[in-house]
């Protein structure tokens, strides 16, 4: 019997080990990539904002009716002109990939600033400004930085915001469009087999 | 009958045995050592409430133990956001004056392995300092020690609480030697890449709603006085 408990330890360590190092303890969802191929090469995938169902906070100073419900709004002189709101971010087919904030700023020290933080649990995370001027009904900008998935791309973003016109009861107020350009960096090193 | 109930004891056993060894695995994956105190003067730090209720907004899926702030707050119920969480905070200086706001999206990593010692979360500050500039602030954080040496104590506490003066370095890559990887965006820091490592100090937490009483420290590298002794001094932070 003193065989078959010391078996025991052995098949339950074993069992402890195997569990920890074939069941994955975090598994994150992914909804498929909807990636188009640029004209000009690179990847296109396009995001959007449904207003006002994915907002999820405004910190506007301004703002009489603040978002969430309770939210207290620092009464710092620093954060005068400063809106800053978070959004669950939707793919092509409406469907719920990732969060992302926006930061609409004016500083005395570096004018008007105008950021976006895409961040897609599964895949990585996309830094872009934006040019604060509005052109074309939009605003574009740049790919600062991104992390995993996103590592070491570089590209453009585009944001337009279209007002719902279909009259829809459940309809909101229209989306904000967010249009992506990405392309890996080219590394300066010529890729091939040594002389 | 007698072998069954010996066979399903000793692999209860050996469970355990396996449970202690990893808990107590000398060789788990540690973080590097917090930053001095008074760092090298190259280095700039911005601290932070680490208690849910002590930010302006923070949210996850409603499903863990902190619970969203405001109550109101718009959750992260979505399968694609379920295990991330966002946290909109003030940031403060060196003399506790507010610098800023700062927004850290936290998301469970695929690559926790709890067979040694890494349980990840993969993160991304983003930082507004209106006399500076903006930052992006990403990183690995390992909370393998502390969930080890605060979050088990509180559960096998009676009084499901820890109490304690606990500090550790919660950021375990993306950086060769360990450290945050750190990209400007508007402001004095445009175009500027450069290292960081973000430590947790944390006094009291609770089995029940999670930190009580935690501060959490970004110590970032700051680039127009960049020097090698800086670069020696980050690096020597880096590594156990």
């Amino acid at each position: 019997m003193i065989k078959t408990f010391v078996s025991g330890i052995v098949l339950g360590v074993a069992a402890v080990i195997a569990a920890l190092y074939f069941i994955p303890l975090v598994d994150q969802y992914r909804e498929v990539s909807i990636i188009a191929v640029a004209p000009n090469g690179g990847n296109a995938e396009n995001f959007h904002v449904n207003i006002p169902m994915d907002r999820i906070m405004v910190g506007d100073r301004r703002s009489k009716q603040p978002l969430p419900p309770g939210l207290e709004w620092p009464n710092y002189r620093i954060l005068d002109e400063t809106r800053t709101e978070l959004f669950k971010i939707r793919n092509s087919r409406n469907a719920v990939v990732g969060v992302a904030s926006r930061l609409a700023a004016r500083s005395d020290a570096f004018g008007d600033v105008i950021e976006w933080v895409l961040h897609l649990p599964a895949r990585g995370t996309m830094f872009v400004t934006l040019n604060p001027e509005p052109a074309g009904g939009g605003r574009t900008g740049a790919i600062r930085a991104g992390t995993r998935e996103f590592l070491g791309m570089v590209g453009s973003m585009s944001e337009r915001w279209v007002a719902d016109t279909s009259g829809a009861a459940d309809a909101g107020e229209g989306r904000i469009h967010l249009n992506t350009t990405f392309m890996a960096r080219a590394s300066g090193r010529i890729q091939g087999n040594a002389p | 009958m007698r072998y069954l109930i010996a066979l399903v004891a000793g692999m209860a056993a050996g469970g355990a045995l396996a449970a202690g060894c990893i808990y107590f695995n000398p060789f788990a994956a540690h973080s590097p050592d917090a930053p001095p105190a008074d760092g090298p003067r190259q280095q700039m730090t911005l601290s932070y409430s680490a208690v849910a209720d002590h930010a302006i907004v923070y949210t996850n899926a409603g499903e863990m133990r902190r619970q969203p702030y405001p109550e109101k707050v718009l959750q992260l119920w979505e399968p694609p956001i379920r295990q991330t969480e966002i946290m909109t905070t003030i940031m403060r200086d060196e003399s506790n004056a507010p610098a800023g706001i700062g927004i850290k999206f936290s998301s469970r990593s695929e690559e926790t392995r709890v067979l040694s010692g890494k349980a990840l979360i993969d993160s991304a500050w983003y930082v507004f300092l209106p006399a500076r500039g903006t930052l992006l602030i990403a990183q690995t954080e390992n909370y393998w020690d502390y969930l080890r040496e605060i979050v088990v104590p509180a559960h096998w506490d009676s009084a499901n609480a820890w109490k304690g003066d606990w500090r550790g370095t919660i950021t375990s890559g993306p950086g060769e030697s360990g450290t945050v990887r750190v990209y400007g965006g508007s402001g004095a820091f445009e175009g500027l890449e450069s290292d960081a490592l973000e430590t947790l100090s944390a006094r009291a937490y609770s089995a029940d709603i999670g930190p009580v009483a935690m501060q959490g420290l970004l110590t970032i590298k700051i680039p127009d006085t960049d020097s090698p002794a800086a670069d020696n001094e980050l690096a020597a932070l880096g590594t156990d």
